[in-house]
């Protein structure tokens, strides 16, 4: 296991060095120029926009940097071929897998909790005293950074069995189905028939269901979110990935490098 | 420390091509062989003869298609054997935001080393490769025989047992040549096992205790460089000046020249009769020397018989 | 190296050009769109349900985005002097489908979707579809029923509606208390001017919105004309029963003393007597239009 977090702080130095968190300065300004100009445009719903604006940079930004990075944290050592020479090491791929995922995972959190700081000196520009329903927003930004590393788990299976490119189709492709998969189970259509309807409604269970992690509408009005989903959608989370990165495991324990 | 170091049994690697992946390639075909401890073998073959795969496959890069290999008496599917092996890979590319120092000390996590340790031997590699001027830049900046005694460093760092080296001196001056030259006699010396591919054969033949030769993915041979080219002398190579058109001599028919400059070969035995009649004709002699059947026609041989069986079948259509 | 400062001198003179040149040709373009351009609208408007799924998870955010669109919209308009409002209901509809808590929106809407033309769409029967939505997903909000009453009192003229959404909104022990007094009074009597003045007193004191603001004041100022107006006929009545003969001007109730100096309307107009001596607003003042349409039925 210490091979993991070995792994794991040398893909977070990687990160760092590569100039991800960068994205951050981005962040910043838009959160500057959205504080300043939402006073001025809308009306009444200064703190909603400021919160759902932080939250959907947060989610995009998040998603962009678990996609293309998630997929070239594989994809890039085969081409480049500097995993030769660490595998000859005693490591196990498992554990290099493992230790990728926790890399980037930790790099997001970083990269994250930075953005929830400026989210809430934006808010507080816009709203004076920040009251207790403001600290809501921490459960919204931490069920995000559940669906990110979710999406990390497959971004990188993918990069084990295809290009980067169909990897990062495959997963964006994914995230947008896992968002509907709820309503694909919800459907109700009279020209769909029963047995149709059955497989709908499973492979909308086997769809990892995005839509789950997503509380911005209550969060963004200054409701909270009960405990138990936020329990509910850990676990959900942890079980989901664990099985993605062992099926990553397993095919890129059988891989032959080029 | 007696027997062998490495022993590769049967071992074959086959690659599906083409349309819906029917087709084989075979690109190593049961290859069985050893190599002893505190010996330094050498790989040799033409490139695409399957001396990588082999190596890939001892490294578990890639996968048997069928037969088995150990090293130090563990399976290859033992990941706790690459303890005690060093590995440099072809063309090494490293990752190019850290400072040789850096990876090295990533590298070294990987074993069972306490920390002082760590940072000793660290700096004790990239002292034996002559990198410690550059330890703190970025591997980015680096030049390929840079990278290659990188590649080293990382290669025996954790004083490995066995050492396997793939295509070592590919893309170096001749000056890095020998360094790595020197490296690999130094390791030599400290009684390691020393793996390396080259197509390179004057490297192979002054490094080697044996050789190995690989063509077309199949053994051609093993044995002491001496042995496959055996050992006996094909005659002596004489260089003469011969000034003006004096008189023709029988000697003169068979040799060849550049103005006037001269080459002729003769028998062992018949030295001294052709130095005779030379120095009657008036020639100054330039040099005299035995000439040694090379690793190289061997090889050559070796390379155009493999052809003209491929080609034979490629005819036939099979 | 003097040549390259040069040549550095150069790339920059002529990157200004060039961007002086993309300038003045944008200017060019969006005047020449404007032309061919007819309606002022274009909203990306759709189907809330597809702008829904395109939203993904993002919906309040665009919600957002379609409510601020669905203000300009409206002030743009209203600034213009332009009376076409489709496109109010529409923006106002994703809005509120992509965000069903987006209360803001309910407010503005129910207000402008009601109001007779020029200053809204003039489609009661719409604000009390948004309301009954947002009632829905939002239903311990108690001002839905107050705007609800609002829109069933002044757009509709249904007095009883209106008294049963106040007296519904007063359940919730948050409303305000005057609801329901005033329901009870509403179920009595049905329309009444100080009920009528009552209830947008509420608003232009209570509403945080401008428009919302400024089109209570407007509704106040008109009432305070028209009883202005009641009055000086109240006047004029009792000169006629004094002297016999109806006044033809404001100066003869004055002379008699019935009126203290010539009353004038909220913009600063002298009221007059027009035809059958009742009391008519200037023929100048800015309340005149007004007035005619909103007595416009």
């Amino acid at each position: 296991m210490k091979n993991v977090w070995v792994v794991a702080t040398n893909t977070f130095r990687e990160a760092v060095r590569d100039r991800v968190l960068y994205n951050l300065v981005f962040f910043a300004l838009l959160m500057m120029g959205a504080a300043i100009l939402v006073g001025q445009i809308s009306i009444g719903i200064e703190q909603s926009v400021i919160v759902s604006l932080g939250l959907t940079a947060i989610s995009v930004i998040g998603i962009f940097i678990a996609v293309f990075i998630g997929v070239g944290l594989v994809s890039k050592e085969m081409d480049k071929r500097t995993l030769y020479a660490l595998l000859a090491k005693p490591v196990e791929r498992w554990q290099f897998l493992l230790g990728k995922f926790a890399g980037l995972v930790v790099t997001l959190t970083v990269n994250t909790a930075a953005m929830t700081v400026g989210l809430y000196l934006a808010l507080s520009m816009v709203k004076h005293p920040l009251t207790r329903s403001d600290w809501y927003l921490v459960v919204a930004v931490y069920l995000i950074l559940l669906k990110l590393a979710l999406i990390v788990a497959l971004a990188m299976l993918f990069s084990c069995f295809t290009s980067p490119f169909l990897a990062i189709l495959f997963t964006v492709g994914l995230y947008i189905a896992g968002l509907f998969a709820q309503e694909l189970r919800t459907m109700r259509a009279v020209t769909i028939a029963p047995s149709t309807m059955r497989m709908f409604r499973g492979i909308s269970y086997l769809l990892p269901n995005f839509e789950n992690f997503n509380v911005m509408g209550a969060v963004a009005h200054g409701r909270g979110v009960p405990g138990m989903l936020v329990l509910q959608n850990t676990g959900y989370a942890v079980l989901y990935g664990a099985m993605v990165m062992a099926l990553a495991a397993m095919i890129f324990s059988r891989k032959n490098l080029k | 420390m007696p027997g062998a170091a490495i022993e590769i049994e049967k071992l074959s690697k086959e690659y599906p091509y083409g349309f819906l992946h029917l087709k084989k390639k075979r690109s190593l075909e049961d290859l069985s062989m050893q190599v002893q401890s505190d010996e330094v073998f050498g790989f040799l073959g033409p490139n695409g003869a399957g001396k990588s795969t082999t190596i890939k496959l001892l490294m578990r890069l890639i996968f048997p298609s069928s037969g088995t290999a150990r090293i130090l008496g563990k399976s290859i599917e033992d990941v706790s054997m690459h303890q005690d092996i060093g590995y440099l890979p072809e063309q090494p590319y490293f990752y190019d935001y850290l400072t040789a120092t850096e990876l090295l000390e990533y590298f070294a996590r990987f074993h069972k080393l306490s920390e002082t340790d760590r940072h000793e031997r660290v700096q004790k590699m990239l002292k034996k490769v002559g990198l410690e001027t550059a330890k703190k830049i970025q591997l980015r900046k680096y030049s390929k025989g840079m990278l290659q005694r990188v590649g080293l460093a990382q290669a025996i760092l954790h004083d490995p047992q066995v050492v396997v080296l793939d295509e070592p001196m590919s893309g170096l001056d001749p000056l890095g040549r020998r360094e790595v030259r020197d490296i690999i006699l130094e390791l030599k010396k400290e009684g390691r096992t020393v793996l390396f591919s080259t197509h390179i054969l004057s490297d192979a033949e002054m490094l080697c205790d044996r050789v190995g030769v690989i063509v077309g993915g199949k053994l051609r041979g093993v044995g002491t460089p001496g042995e496959m080219v055996g050992m006996e002398s094909q005659g002596m190579e004489v260089f003469f000046e011969l000034h003006g058109s004096g008189q023709a001599f029988p000697l003169l028919s068979r040799a060849t020249n550049t103005g006037e400059r001269y080459r002729v070969e003769v028998a062992e035995a018949e030295l001294y009769a052709a130095l005779d009649e030379l120095k009657s004709a008036g020639a100054r002699i330039l040099s005299v020397t035995q000439l040694k059947p090379t690793l190289e026609e061997f090889f050559m041989n070796l390379v155009d018989a493999d052809r003209a069986q491929a080609n034979a079948v490629d005819v036939s259509g099979k | 190296m003097k040549t390259r400062a040069a040549g550095a001198w150069l790339l920059s003179m002529l990157l200004v050009a060039g961007f002086m040149g993309v300038w003045q040709l944008q200017m060019k373009i969006d005047a020449q769109q404007k032309a061919t351009r007819v309606e002022l609208d274009e909203l990306a408007i759709g189907s809330p349900k597809v702008i829904k799924a395109m939203s993904l998870e993002y919906t309040p955010l665009v919600a957002a985005m379609y409510w601020t669109r669905a203000v300009q919209y409206y002030g743009e308009k209203h600034r213009l002097r332009l009376s076409n409002l489709d496109l109010l209901w529409p923006s106002l509809d994703i809005a509120t489908t992509l965000d069903p808590q987006l209360l803001p929106a309910y407010h503005f809407g129910s207000t402008f979707l009601g109001e007779k033309a020029p200053a809204g769409a003039g489609r009661p029967d719409l604000a009390v579809a948004l309301l009954e939505r947002g009632l829905k997903a939002n239903p311990d909000e108690w001002r839905m029923y107050y705007d609800l009453g609002y829109v069933y009192y002044f757009d509709m003229h249904d007095y009883k509606k209106a008294s049963e959404a106040f007296a519904e909104g007063a359940k919730n022990p948050k409303a305000y208390i005057w609801m329901r007094v005033l329901a009870a009074k509403i179920a009595g009597e049905g329309e009444s001017p100080e009920t009528s003045y009552f209830l947008w007193q509420q608003v232009y004191n209570t509403t945080t919105d401008e428009l919302i603001r400024q089109n209570a004041q407007n509704h106040l100022v008109l009432m305070k004309a028209q009883l202005d107006m009641k009055e000086i006929d109240r006047v004029a009545d009792e000169y006629e029963k004094q002297t016999g003969h109806r006044a033809t001007r404001i100066s003869e109730l004055v002379q008699a003393g019935l009126l203290k100096g010539a009353p004038r309307d909220p913009d600063g107009y002298p009221y007059v007597l027009g035809e059958g001596g009742k009391a008519e607003l200037h023929l100048d003042s800015p309340l005149l239009e007004k007035m005619i349409l909103e007595n416009r039925k």
